[in-house]
């Protein structure tokens, strides 16, 4: 969009931008609670790499932007990242002189000691020099060929990963003698030595050099294959995959099966809301409620405490769940047919609202118990085998989150699927070639519920007891957000989504308090620079992308504000 | 679309002229069995007679009064946003909190040194500066970083976008001061009540209505009469001609922005006045409220917006007890419902989902439902 150089004014207010950004983290909290966790031992932690990548990044910018010789492009970086440094050296010496704790709760003499590297007012040389040694670093990385580049960049990346989650990998490699000692290579039981970590960054960056050298040659490989091979590849492949996923809870223990299980039980819900959202263009904010009600239902029918009706097993109950459900949908979203577009998403929530607020009320306590919730849920049995706790109820969300990708998978080839997609695209003339409206909107609001509402049974029977406080907005919010990061409209997007939104932040506590502060964030860069999420569906794709070409065209206003502004 | 009055009537028409005449019928004997409240039983006709008094329905009046001023002027920055973006600032209930949030600080420090009750007056005043430039400096950034990038693209884009921008900005306030709630130190001239006209009403909400009421007349002749103003009611009306006409479209939607998020910031500060406490989700309900009772005057239109908010504010604080208190169900609620109260946001929600179903243009808009909504 912006041809000609930047000013070095400009790179520098860049860097002062980063460096804004690295004193909020600090005050959000963030740097400190980052700080507990080491990702090399002795080296480096969490807290303070985030700091140095917000020096990379700005460094990384200045130089992108600039586009011009190399000693330029080091000293815009050298320059972004010194100014990225002064915000927070300054904040540091106002943070030693002031008492900042009175508003800010994070301001914490920890913080700054943190920040200063213990050196309180005498860092500040410290904190510039280091911030503008990684805003060179970053400019340096825009200059290097990509066959340096890449393994370099993957080396580091995947040293952070193994440093970051080295307790989970430490706990997948507890059993056999190949394992331990894998472990005992690479980890000490503290975390990731710098030893470690060396290896782990040779061994990546070495990879990605052969693959880059011979991916060609290998691509050409299965490709000289005849075809009956090359699916038996593709089999071995798919079969390896399900091994793996089949085989997860009984390496990775408890603690790794409740997390699949949410993942799982997520992915059940984005499943439904995608339908809604990514297939028919409903954008359903109120999405939770059918959640609610599945999870209601299988409570209501199994529950063998003061409000269960008929103590049914879990078998039996599911089917009705699913369809109370589906006919919660239809009945939810036959007033809502007529609204439209960003009126629609105010609707929804008013509804997932007033579902909610019922169920707390006094007033329907003697049938769904209030604010203390339905309890007493027993566990699904097949003869004598209990799906008791995580690991085994992981299997029963494998298994319906795959029946229902399927569904969904065959829905969207379906001629209904296409209708959706119609619909999404543009509603008067969806109707004027002759799809009916009604039918197919409904459709999709009692299809999407069902799906949620298995979601709700299954997280019925894994916690064993309801309560109204779990099915609040930010459910609905949580399943937005990892459809819209997973890619709208996109099967493997919603699994991809809801490991990244429901998978990490349970794997990593930290950052588990500033979840929805990095949803929020998430959302808004996505939607600016990635509309179609990490894996895009293919429509949605060609369609976000095709709209960039012609910007050049219906600029003209855009080229007449600008001058206006000049 | 033409349609005969009943030959074409489908089962949806049927279906929500049930929901009407369903609510119209709670609503009704809900209200009438809330004047039989000497009645042994729900099916007997007694004398019309309240459960409470005629002051204490005056006393839920000024309170639904004072909470609908604030709804209404969070609400008017919904409304002038929707004019002329036709995009739901969703995170307009956090810009409300932020500014009450921040003037919180300037409160309780003014409160510390005793000057809070020595000036009451000019220091309400810079509580309410503060919350007002804190909001409009908050908003002006959202619209810079999180909207304007977003304007030319389809239209989810940018509501998703705010929705995002508001769970950022609650985390953002729920890191930076914590998490727990703050208390609003008390002016005490406003403690007690104050007799008008022969009628105790709290003076807080005597200051909150007036303040607000104030501040909508300078909106309102804010926007009507100064050039600014025009430019704002000449882009609502067509962005394009407007930029044509030589308007700088960037700068009046700028404007917008900051004079919405002004009112929100000054109805945070009021609504701490009232409520005594300040948190950081404080801005959701609020802010879907205001929302509701911006459809609910038409949105885009301002006088609606006022209409609506005091409208939503009084139905919230008088319906539970008009409608809910006294709705007996014969078997399963022989005396009304339980904790009516509890129900009020179901009120309030029922009303948005009604006027969104219903009547989208609004009580005094004009017919834009289709073509802009």
């Amino acid at each position: 969009m912006k041809t000609g150089r930047p000013t070095w004014t400009k790179t520098l207010v860049g860097g002062l931008i980063w460096g804004g950004g690295a004193v909020f983290v600090s005050l959000v909290g963030m740097v400190e609670a980052f700080s507990a966790r080491q990702i090399i031992l002795g080296v480096i932690s969490l807290g303070h790499l985030l700091l140095l990548l917000i020096g990379v990044g700005s460094g990384f910018q200045a130089a992108r932007r600039g586009s011009e010789g190399t000693r330029a492009a080091l000293g815009r970086g050298l320059l972004a990242g010194a100014a990225a440094g002064a915000v927070p050296a300054a904040f540091i010496v106002l943070g030693i002189a002031v008492n900042l704790r009175g508003m800010f709760v994070s301001a914490s003499p920890v913080l700054f000691d943190f920040l200063s590297f213990g050196r309180g007012s005498g860092g500040v040389p410290i904190v510039i020099a280091t911030s503008a040694a990684a805003g060179l670093a970053g400019a340096a990385a825009t200059l290097l060929p990509p066959g340096v580049r890449a393994p370099l960049v993957n080396g580091v990346a995947m040293t952070l990963v193994v440093g970051l989650f080295q307790e989970l990998l430490q706990i997948l490699l507890q059993q056999g003698t190949v394992q331990t000692a894998m472990r005992e290579f690479i980890f000490t039981p503290d975390g990731l030595p710098p030893r470690g970590a060396a290896i782990v960054f040779l061994l990546t960056a070495g990879v990605t050099a052969l693959w880059r050298a011979r991916r060609a040659a290998v691509g050409g490989w299965v490709l000289r294959r005849s075809a009956p091979q090359q699916r038996l590849l593709r089999l071995m492949a798919l079969a390896l995959a399900l091994g793996a996923v089949l085989l997860l809870p009984v390496v990775g223990g408890l603690f790794i099966s409740q997390v699949l299980v949410l993942v799982g039980l997520y992915a059940l819900m984005g499943l439904g809301l995608n339908l809604e959202v990514g297939f028919a263009g409903l954008l359903d904010l109120g999405f939770v409620a059918f959640f609610a009600i599945g999870a209601y239902t299988v409570g209501l029918l199994t529950s063998t405490g003061e409000h269960g009706l008929v103590h049914w097993s879990f078998w039996a109950a599911v089917p009705v769940a699913l369809v109370v459900s589906l006919i919660s949908g239809v009945l939810f979203g036959l007033p809502i047919l007529r609204i439209r577009g960003d009126y629609l998403a105010i609707a929804t929530l008013g509804f997932g609202e007033i579902i909610r607020l019922l169920a707390l009320s006094d007033a329907l306590r003697p049938w769904f118990g209030g604010s203390q919730g339905v309890l007493f849920i027993p566990k699904p049995t097949i003869g004598s085998f209990e799906f008791s706790g995580p690991m085994q109820i992981y299997y029963l969300t494998l298994i319906s989150g795959a029946l229902i990708a399927f569904v969904a998978a065959r829905l969207r080839d379906s001629r209904l699927g296409r209708a959706w997609m119609a619909l999404r695209e543009d509603e008067d003339v969806a109707e004027a070639m002759g799809i009916n409206l009604v039918n197919v909107k409904l459709l999709a609001y009692g299809i999407g519920g069902a799906f949620a509402g298995m979601g709700g049974a299954i997280f019925a029977v894994l916690l064993g007891s309801i309560f109204p406080h779990s099915f609040n907005l930010l459910i609905s919010i949580n399943v937005l957000a990892l459809i819209i990061v997973g890619g709208m409209g996109s099967l493997p997007g919603v699994v991809v989504g809801s490991l990244f939104l429901i998978g990490l932040p349970e794997l990593l506590r930290e950052f588990s308090d500033f979840r929805f502060l990095l949803y929020g964030a998430a959302l808004i860069i996505m939607m600016q620079l990635r509309p179609e999420g990490l894996w895009p569906s293919a429509a949605v794709r060609r369609e976000l992308r095709k709209e960039e070409a012609p910007a050049a065209i219906t600029a003209e206003p855009v080229a007449a504000e600008r001058g206006a502004e000049a | 679309m033409q349609r005969g009055p009943l030959r074409r009537l489908s089962f949806v028409d049927l279906y929500l002229w049930g929901v009407r005449i369903s609510v119209l019928a709670v609503v009704l004997w809900g209200s009438f069995g809330t004047f039989q409240a000497d009645c042994p039983s729900a099916l007997t006709l007694c004398d019309f007679k309240s459960k409470y008094a005629a002051d204490v329905w005056l006393d839920f009046i000024v309170f639904g009064l004072s909470q609908g001023s604030v709804y209404a002027l969070i609400a008017l920055g919904y409304t002038m946003v929707y004019g002329i973006l036709r995009m739901i600032n969703f995170a307009h209930g956090e810009i409300f909190m932020s500014g009450a949030y921040t003037a919180y600080y300037v409160a309780a420090a003014l409160g510390r040194s005793g000057f809070l009750n020595r000036n009451p007056l000019v220091s309400l005043a810079v509580v309410l500066v503060v919350g007002m430039a804190i909001s409009t400096a908050i908003a002006l950034i959202l619209e810079r970083v999180a909207y304007r990038p977003l304007r030319r693209a389809p239209r989810l884009v940018p509501l998703i976008s705010a929705i995002g921008a508001s769970f950022f900005l609650q985390y953002t306030f729920r890191g930076f001061f914590g998490s727990g709630f703050q208390a609003y130190p008390e002016w005490q001239i406003f403690k007690g009540e104050w007799a008008i006209g022969g009628v105790g009403i709290l003076r807080t909400q005597a200051v909150v209505i007036t303040a607000s009421v104030l501040l909508m007349m300078a909106l309102y002749i804010f926007v009507m009469r100064t050039k600014t103003g025009t430019a704002m009611r000449a882009v609502s009306e067509d962005l394009e001609v407007a930029a044509l006409m030589g308007i700088n479209v960037d700068r009046v939607i700028v404007v917008t922005f900051g004079i919405g998020a002004a009112a929100a910031g000054a109805a945070g500060v009021l609504y701490a006045l009232v409520f005594k406490q300040v948190h950081f989700f404080m801005g959701f309900n609020p802010g879907i409220k205001a929302f509701t009772a911006a459809v609910l005057g038409g949105i885009g239109n301002i006088p609606g917006a006022m209409v609506g908010g005091l409208f939503l504010g009084l139905f919230e604080s008088v319906g539970p007890i008009l409608f809910l208190e006294g709705l007996r169900v014969p078997g399963i609620y022989p005396t009304g419902i339980p904790a009516p109260y509890q129900l009020k946001d179901v009120i309030a929600f029922t009303m948005l989902v009604m006027v969104l179903i219903f009547r989208p243009s609004g009580i005094l808009g004009e017919r834009l439902a289709t073509k802009k909504a």
